[in-house]
């Protein structure tokens, strides 16, 4: 039963993520990451870890698609004015990612197959939080610094925006 | 595991009947409650009182005409209603919607399923609830749809950052994410072993949740998606007939299951004041705890219409300035405040 579940979910992320680069519309792009990231989180259900499983469609589905969508939405791309790439550059980019794909490849080869602990209560919040504040305090916490961080900066780079704009909008000539 | 299964396909069907019904009968009470509030008599022709009146609207949306506009993307179309009306119908499988029944020996908990993520689910269905309004409103193709898509999803992560945020100060207080421990440690309620329901110690939490989910259910004061005075329609100006309907359908839907999570985090859920004192059966407890927690539902759904119906609505960059300035500074307020109190007297 869960190996049926597995091969079906591994099946949807596989088609759906090979469909976000083939589809031509940058919406459908969009949708079929989110159901991506739907099989994925089933995955996570299947390691018995359902906080992580919810946390990763709050934050990945709920969270950075519904901008992602949002910016493709204001940019209003199209087929007629969508940007055609030359041939060299996706020759380019063919190579890139074919040397990573190998990366990835030889370093999985070389590991030894993990075996995922499943039982119990393994991935229950009270567990992980346990675990996120002993063991792994330190990068825990440095972690959360670089998340202030990136939002202090982008503060920043908000804030200088207003000004010019509202300057922008007094003068008379610009209306 | 067949019994089971088989209960819990009763229950599921059970609650899908009773949340399309209470859909259905919020619009009528919307337009009575409308009526009431402006001193009118509102819909009284079909049937008594206009009872009938949902099942007359709905036999009007299923004949009138459908309308897909040409320059609309179809298949997106055709999806947005759906994925509104589905995201909105996940949400009840982890409200407890009353405690356990002991029949012939065996126990038969009121809830579909208890999760011990249960807040969590909620949170991420409500968060994948604006691909509805986003992708109807953007395949629509239309400049007014375009822009009540993108209100939509501005307003819906702005706030529900603080509703988050609100809820972590509760989680402090409670120690689980289930929604079913979080309903019976408020057991007891006045009377014999009272207990006091979590609004009690959670005020500025319960405000704050209270303003996020008028917001995530885009009602009065925060319909700014559908603001007809400017947008005409807004994300469903090009929806017609049915496909209309589901969007208006969801909304209620909607209302009805946030109605639902406010009484079990804030107000106790299925438990009622005098429930030790009563002598009852524990049978007994259970189905009048139901009934009182179908009160306190039909008591905040009214309470969404009495707001819609009383106070106008913000102006976008109020909306924003809401949201971030007020809601979010005011929940780390909250948080910060609860872990002290809970340091203090623990």
């Amino acid at each position: 039963m869960t190996l049926y579940v597995f091969y079906f979910l591994s099946f949807v992320a596989i088609f759906s993520a090979l469909l976000v680069v083939f589809s031509k519309n940058p919406i459908y792009s969009v949708l079929y990451l989110i159901v991506t990231f739907f099989a994925i989180a089933g995955h996570y259900i299947l390691l018995n870890a359902q906080f992580l499983a919810v946390v990763h469609v709050i934050v990945y589905a709920g969270a950075i698609m519904v901008l992602f969508l949002y910016v493709i939405m204001l940019l209003n791309l199209n087929h007629e004015d969508e940007p055609h790439k030359k041939n060299l550059a996706k020759i380019a980019a063919v190579i890139c990612g074919g040397i990573l794909m190998t990366v990835l490849v030889g370093t999985l080869r070389g590991a030894s197959q993990a075996i995922p602990r499943t039982g119990g209560d393994i991935g229950y919040v009270k567990t992980l939080g346990r675990i996120l504040f002993t063991e792994f305090l330190l990068p825990f916490e440095i972690s959360s610094i670089l998340l202030l961080a990136a939002m202090v900066g982008v503060v920043m780079v908000g804030k200088t925006d207003t000004k010019k704009t509202t300057v922008d909008i007094n003068e008379p000539n610009n209306q | 595991m067949i019994a089971l299964l088989t209960y819990k396909g009763i229950l599921v069907l059970i609650i899908f009947t009773v949340t399309l019904a209470v859909a259905a009968y919020s619009t009528y009470a919307e337009r009575k409650v409308a009526a009431f509030l402006q001193d009118r008599i509102g819909p009284d022709r079909a049937g008594p009182f206009g009872l009938l009146q949902p099942l007359a609207d709905g036999a009007k949306f299923f004949f009138k005409e459908e309308i897909i506009p040409n320059v609309s993307n179809k298949t997106l179309f055709i999806l947005g209603p759906s994925l509104a009306m589905l995201t909105a119908l996940m949400t009840g499988v982890v409200v407890p919607w009353g405690n356990t029944l002991w029949l012939d020996g065996k126990e038969y908990v009121l809830q579909i399923t208890d999760l011990n993520v249960g807040i969590l689910y909620v949170f991420g269905v409500a968060s994948i609830g604006v691909y509805g309004i986003m992708v109807g409103g953007w395949s629509s193709n239309n400049k007014f749809s375009l822009i009540g898509a993108i209100r939509a999803s501005a307003q819906m992560i702005s706030y529900e950052i603080s509703m988050g945020l609100a809820i972590i100060a509760l989680i402090l207080m409670t120690g689980t994410l289930s929604l079913r421990e979080i309903s019976l440690q408020q057991a007891g309620g006045v009377g014999s072993d009272w207990n006091l329901w979590n609004v009690v110690y959670q005020p500025l939490g319960f405000l704050i949740f209270l303003v996020c989910a008028f917001a995530e259910c885009n009602r009065t004061p925060f319909d700014l998606p559908e603001c007809e005075t400017e947008l005409v329609g807004g994300y469903h100006t090009e929806y017609s007939s049915m496909k209309l309907g589901l969007y208006l359908f969801a909304e209620y839907i909607n209302m009805f299951i946030s109605s639902a999570v406010i009484s079990t985090l804030y107000f106790g859920g299925f438990n009622f004041p005098f429930m030790n004192d009563l002598g009852l059966s524990s049978n007994w407890i259970t189905v009048i705890g139901t009934g009182f927690f179908f009160g306190k539902i039909v008591f905040f759904i009214f309470f969404f219409m009495w707001i819609r119906w009383t106070i106008p609505r913000f102006r976008y960059d109020q909306l924003m300035n809401l949201g971030w300035k007020m809601m979010i500074p005011l929940a780390i307020f909250n948080i910060a405040l609860t872990g002290l109190v809970s340091l203090v007297f623990k």
